[in-house]
């Protein structure tokens, strides 16, 4: 019981991660973001890329997660916002499907392409955390589990204080509210949003390397199912909310590791879309959504 | 007034007599476009037709069918996302029901295939309604998302359960068959043979796919199609104007379904072996690139994006590696410098821009007759009702 609750914690942290991203883009520029699924996935790779060119293989050490996390996050950052600069920007005035579609052919470039440079076998992931642990309250808890949790919870309360203390989260949360208005008010809405996918795909390039390191190997689908997740996670939570999208992450990790517990592994994935589509149809705002008025 | 009321009861309704004479649309085939598509439309069926003649390799024709099917599907999909303008991306969902449904009645059930299709439409209304109507109220881009999990729900399903013969598929899924006499059997006419299941088939799937094309082009020219163009462009004014929205869309999402499911039996009984490895959301996403690439709700458009997709990684080896990533590209680059296709709904043939009738000159012979204008001045009948109400 409280083994399925801690599993369900840090696969959750791991979605709440990828939500994050999902929700402020949503929330800012209302685009249902398909590609932030492949920024996760794409921050697995750039770790496993720079560790592999320094030729390190079957590392222990925390210290050396750590900077291959922030390395990975400063890139997929870019990424994200080149992403954002190329395929987004010049549709932002068109009608929701021609970005919703664009958004589409990214993650397709972003997978395939990762595919035809590492190939399309999964790859072991040259950081793996050792699996040594001990008993606590019934559960089987490692060091590293711990660490993982950590991170994910330091960066959310960092996210959390960025949004809500500084002068750019009031920008953000402006624009959220009517981009226009912001404009008038003299925030640079172009520059803001370019920071909201920077900071969107660093988070979920850490969740990337953090998955690599937890689950020991990477491929080039791994973004797919979690992009998924985590879009079920904010919708959740409230998409739009931030706290909604860390609430739903781990409340759907939860889940997930009781569903998978009760009705059998095969059925984890269809248990989760299952919620996803349940909460669309009785509390489409989620659980911390305020009711949004559709603007014209 | 009351005299006038009764007078009026007694005679007919009538619209007014145009005050000239309208020139008939152009007919003919270089002259008018609705000409030079159907000719097109004939030619392309023909060539279609006599490929069996030409080359009836088993390769050939399991590749041909292959692409009339991807025909049917993107023709399915170009009501959803090119007409009513929903993005669906669990397309590939509804194809997996009928392949499934038709496959699990004739081998467990061991129905005959004409009653197994009845069953697969049946289920594939079902299912637009079960995925449909829980998410059409929501915005357009929750309806994206949900339709991908609901893919992923369907193949999975699929994969997990024993009915559906698990990761392996169902095999041996007959073809169609009329009493004692199958296609297996095969038969000649005319002293041409058709012996093999394949060319067979291929005919089939050829009938169906222009009744398909053709039924779909034809409803969207219509009342309902005209609903889903208006709720594409903008749903508030749409539903400003009477349209039921929420309908309109439903069933826009039905006949994708029903679409998506024919293409599914004719999948299962051309290979005769289904398995859930050919419903990943990679087949969903090629779909909508077909339909992208070729012109959102444009007919010509889609079928020649439908081609290219299925035939291309046929006919260049070099290029089947690389596809996905040029796929993904393409549909950014697509949806930045031209989206509307490749053939967009919206084009006029070349020499025929330009060309349209003029109303003709206003000259004696056309001034509207003096009578008329004098009842619009309203001289003398104004009289009369000023006298009435007097």
């Amino acid at each position: 019981m409280m083994q399925l609750i801690w599993n369900g914690l840090i696969v959750g942290s791991f979605y709440a991660l990828v939500a994050l991203g999902y929700s402020m883009v949503y929330g800012i520029i209302k685009l249902l973001n398909f590609a932030h699924g492949d920024i996760y996935m794409l921050g697995a790779f750039v770790g496993f890329f720079t560790l592999s060119a320094f030729g390190i293989s079957n590392e222990t050490s925390i210290p050396l997660l750590l900077v291959v996390l922030l390395l990975s996050m400063v890139t997929t950052g870019l990424i994200g916002v080149g992403i954002e600069r190329i395929a987004y920007r010049p549709l932002r005035r068109s009608p929701r499907l021609a970005v919703l579609i664009t958004a589409i052919g990214v993650s397709f470039t972003l997978e395939y392409g990762v595919r035809q440079i590492f190939g399309p076998n999964p790859e072991a992931f040259p950081i793996r955390l050792e699996s040594s642990g001990f008993d606590v309250l019934g559960m089987r808890v490692t060091a590293s589990q711990i660490v993982l949790v950590v991170i994910a919870a330091v960066l959310m309360l960092v996210l959390a204080h960025i949004v809500e203390r500084t002068r750019q989260g009031r920008a953000m949360r402006a624009i959220a509210l009517d981009p226009t208005g912001a404009q008038l008010m003299g925030v640079n809405v172009d520059r803001v949003i370019a920071m909201v996918f920077f900071i969107g795909s660093a988070l979920a390039g850490a969740a990337g390397v953090m998955a690599g390191a937890y689950y020991g190997s990477i491929d080039f689908l791994m973004g797919f199912i979690i992009g998924l997740k985590a879009f079920t996670a904010a919708v959740i939570g409230g998409i739009g909310n931030l706290y909604g999208a860390m609430l739903g992450g781990v409340l759907l990790g939860m889940l997930e590791s009781f569903g998978s517990a009760w009705f059998g592994g095969e059925w984890r994935d269809v248990f989760a879309f299952g919620f996803l589509i349940l909460f669309l149809t009785l509390k489409p705002t989620g659980l911390l959504g305020a009711r949004v008025v559709e603007r014209m | 007034m009351r005299d006038l009321d009764l007078a009026l009861k007694h005679v007919p309704l009538r619209a007014p007599a145009p005050l000239f004479e309208r020139p008939q649309p152009p007919k003919g085939v270089f002259t008018s476009q609705r000409g030079f598509m159907r000719a097109l439309g004939l030619l392309a069926v023909l060539l279609v037709a006599v490929l069996p003649f030409m080359d009836a390799s088993r390769y050939t024709m399991s590749i041909a069918t292959s692409a009339l099917i991807y025909v049917m599907l993107c023709m399915g999909l170009n009501v959803v996302v090119g007409y009513a303008g929903l993005l669906d991306l669990g397309y590939i969902a509804f194809f997996a029901v009928g392949a499934y449904v038709s496959g699990i009645f004739t081998t467990v059930l061991g129905w005959p295939m004409w009653a197994a299709l009845i069953a697969t439409i049946i289920a594939c209304i079902t299912a637009g309604i079960i995925i449909g109507a829980p998410t059409l109220r929501l915005r357009s881009d929750y309806l994206a998302i949900v339709t991908l999990g609901f893919g992923e729900i369907i193949r999975i399903t699929a994969n997990n359960l024993k009915i559906t013969g698990g990761p392996s598929g169902i095999h041996g899924i007959p073809s169609w068959s009329f009493g004692p006499w199958s296609f297996d059997d095969g038969f000649s006419l005319l002293g041409i043979d058709f012996p093999e299941r394949v060319v067979f088939y291929y005919f089939v799937a050829l009938v169906v796919i222009v009744v398909g094309v053709i039924g779909a082009g034809r409803l969207a020219k219509g009342r309902l199609g005209r609903a889903w163009k208006a709720v594409r462009d903008d749903e508030d004014a749409a539903e400003a104007m009477g349209i039921n929205t929420y309908i309109a869309k439903i069933s826009a999402y039905i006949i994708g379904a029903v679409w998506a499911g024919m293409a599914g039996q004719l999948m299962a009984t051309h290979l005769s072996a289904i398995s859930p490895n050919s419903f990943q959301f990679l087949y969903s996403a090629l779909i909508l690139m077909a339909v992208v690439l070729g012109g959102m709700g444009s007919t010509p458009g889609v079928i020649i994006g439908a081609l290219f997709v299925s035939l291309a990684p046929e006919l260049l080896r070099d290029f089947a590696e690389w596809r996905y990533l040029i796929f993904g590209v393409l549909l950014v680059v697509v949806m930045l410098f031209r989206p509307s296709g490749l053939w967009p709904a919206t084009a006029v043939l070349p020499w025929l821009r330009r060309s349209r009738p003029t109303p003709p000159a206003f000259t004696e012979a056309t001034a509207v007759p003096a009578s008329i204008m004098e009842s619009v001045d309203g001289t003398p009948t104004t009289d009369a009702h000023e006298g009435d109400r007097a």
